[in-house]
């Protein structure tokens, strides 16, 4: 298979919506990790290949059939696990395979198929269109001013779900706006990064964040600042030496985070957070 | 002395009738009925697995199959949520992520619409925690944090306050702190107290009523008619043992 690097012609395009992407990576995938959820991207975006794949097979542009595929199955597990108390690694073991056994039995069902439309969800592509970059920009925006407005009831129902409650906060309604937003995001991120790395971007520059941020404000600016960074730089590298964008994007979150380790370890950052425990 | 149930009494804030709760097929509560009068500072005994915090989690809307009536300040809690905001609850055991990534003043502001940091100074002024509002929430020990959990409680001024045995694993000066507290919010402050705890001797010197609980409530009253009454606490130690003998 072939990897696309990035094109000089489509620099601005992957820039303007890497930015958009990891500013809602990174605070969307802080909820996740804070609620021990952090696989759960992963788990959307292999329930979305599963509805790409649809998309494809039936001939329907297949990034919506892919959002609503891995929304509804989102939410349908959630329901499932609230009913029945199935712990949440469990259910996102579920969402996972099941997406992608699914995406693959279509797949192979897919006559006139390219392995290229496949291979661009699987590992993203270099290549935005301005339709897609306004869609990007559109959507991000949305979500962004929705969580602006709920992060405070979000925030509580994580930290003390029985306490929230009690205060009327509407906590599995909450539960289910997170999902909701989370899998738009993983659907329009995996233009960017593809599938099988999205959970980078929800992860690493927020586990990375919580390392040195000493409040929740300080973490949010924090993650979206390495975030973006490891996206921009992810791009430019990608230009520079012609090689995959997302590895680009995903190996300098990884340098991020283990910076961060080694100037926390080295006792060069004094603050509170995961090693000091 | 006892407090007349049957009869209506405008003077109860909450008022509990004919409460029952089975979880798929065993019986957790048992025809419970009693009121809170304003003012009061009830504790409610019970040994383990008696039915306290099941009893809490239908009075908070966390739980909402039971039979029976919940009334909080009037109003029937099946037709409207608002009482809530009255009302402020410290959970059973509150477990804080030593990770999670926010300030106690950030803890304390997620249950308000507005930033209003006077409020939030407030709230732990009260629980002298103040000194420590831009420290991580994680950072704390586990009774400092439950003086966080009750500040976060108190900081929208509630008229009634919730504790499930706030005290577990709490050390001894921590624990008279947090009494001293408690009897400041209920006399300065005029908040309504309803407590479960285990520990009877801290019941016997705070609490001005006792609520008796094992599936079924066996008393409702005032405190030194309880704890004066040589019958009742051996019938108390009884059911406990009887739980006890059941459970192992
Ligand atoms: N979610 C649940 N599912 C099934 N049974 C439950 C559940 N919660 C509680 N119970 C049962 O209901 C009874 C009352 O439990 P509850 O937690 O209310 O007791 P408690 O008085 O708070 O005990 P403790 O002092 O240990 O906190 C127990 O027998 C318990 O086994
Ligand atoms: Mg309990």
């Amino acid at each position: 298979m072939t990897f696309e690097a990035v094109s000089y012609e489509s620099i601005p395009h992957a820039l303007i919506s890497g930015i958009a992407i990891s500013l809602l990576c990174s605070v969307v995938g802080l909820f996740l990790v804070l609620r021990k959820f952090s696989l759960f991207g992963d788990a959307l975006a292999h329930s979305a290949f599963g509805g790409v794949a649809f998309g494809l097979f039936i001939g329907i542009y297949p990034l919506w059939i892919a959002c609503a595929v891995a929304i509804l199955s989102a939410l349908g597990l959630t329901k499932i696990r609230q009913k029945f108390d199935i712990s949440g690694d469990a259910i996102v073991a579920i969402l996972l395979s099941t997406g992608l056994g699914a995406g693959v039995i279509l797949v192979s069902l897919t006559e006139d198929f390219e392995f290229h439309d496949i291979e661009e969800f699987l590992f993203g592509s270099a290549i935005v269109d301005t339709q897609n970059v306004v869609a990007i920009l559109a959507m991000a925006g949305i979500i962004l001013t929705i969580l602006f407005f709920t992060y405070k009831k979000i925030l509580y129902s994580t930290f003390s779900e029985e306490q929230a409650k009690a205060s009327g906060i509407p906590v599995e309604k909450m539960s289910y706006l997170l999902i909701a937003m989370a899998g738009v995001t993983v659907v329009i991120s995996m233009q960017l990064v593809g599938v099988l790395l999205i959970s980078a971007l929800f992860v690493l520059p927020n586990v990375s964040a919580m390392l040195y941020a000493r409040s929740f404000k300080q973490t949010v600016i924090l993650s979206m600042s390495f975030a973006v960074f490891a996206t921009v730089s992810g791009i430019i590298m990608s230009y520079q030496f012609e090689i995959a964008q997302a590895g680009c994007i995903v190996l300098v979150a990884a340098a991020i985070f283990i910076g961060s380790l080694v100037a926390k370890g080295s006792g060069l950052v004094k603050t509170a957070g995961i090693l000091a425990k | 002395m006892f407090i007349n149930n049957s009869g209506v009494d405008f003077t109860m804030i909450v008022d509990i009738q004919k409460l029952s709760v089975d979880y798929s097929g065993i019986k957790a509560l048992d025809d419970i009925s009693f009121g809170i009068a304003e003012g009061d500072f009830l504790g409610i005994i019970g040994p383990n697995g008696a039915g306290k915090s099941t009893l809490f989690h239908c009075m908070l809307g966390l739980r909402t199959q039971y039979d029976g009536t919940i009334k909080f300040f009037g109003q029937d809690i099946r037709d409207s949520r608002k009482y809530l905001s009255q009302v402020g609850f410290v959970p059973q055991k509150p477990v804080v992520d030593r990770n999670f990534p926010a300030t106690i003043r950030e803890v304390l502001s997620m249950s308000q619409n507005s930033s209003d940091s006077k409020k939030v100074d407030e709230a732990l002024q009260k629980v002298w925690m103040h000194e420590l509002a831009d420290r991580r929430i994680g950072d704390l020990s586990v009774g400092q944090q439950q003086r966080v959990f009750i500040a976060k409680a108190l900081v929208n001024s509630p008229k009634i306050l919730v504790l499930d045995e706030p005290v577990t694993g709490i050390d001894q000066y921590n624990q008279d702190l947090f009494f001293q507290i408690l009897g400041e919010l209920n006399t300065k402050e005029k908040i309504s107290i309803i407590w479960a705890s285990h520990d009877l001797d801290a019941v016997e010197r705070l609490a001005s009523k006792v609520a008796c609980l094992n599936k079924t409530l066996f008393f409702h009253g005032i405190s030194e008619e309880f704890f004066s009454d040589d019958e009742m606490l051996k019938k108390y130690s009884e059911t406990s043992m009887q739980m006890h003998m059941h459970h192992h």
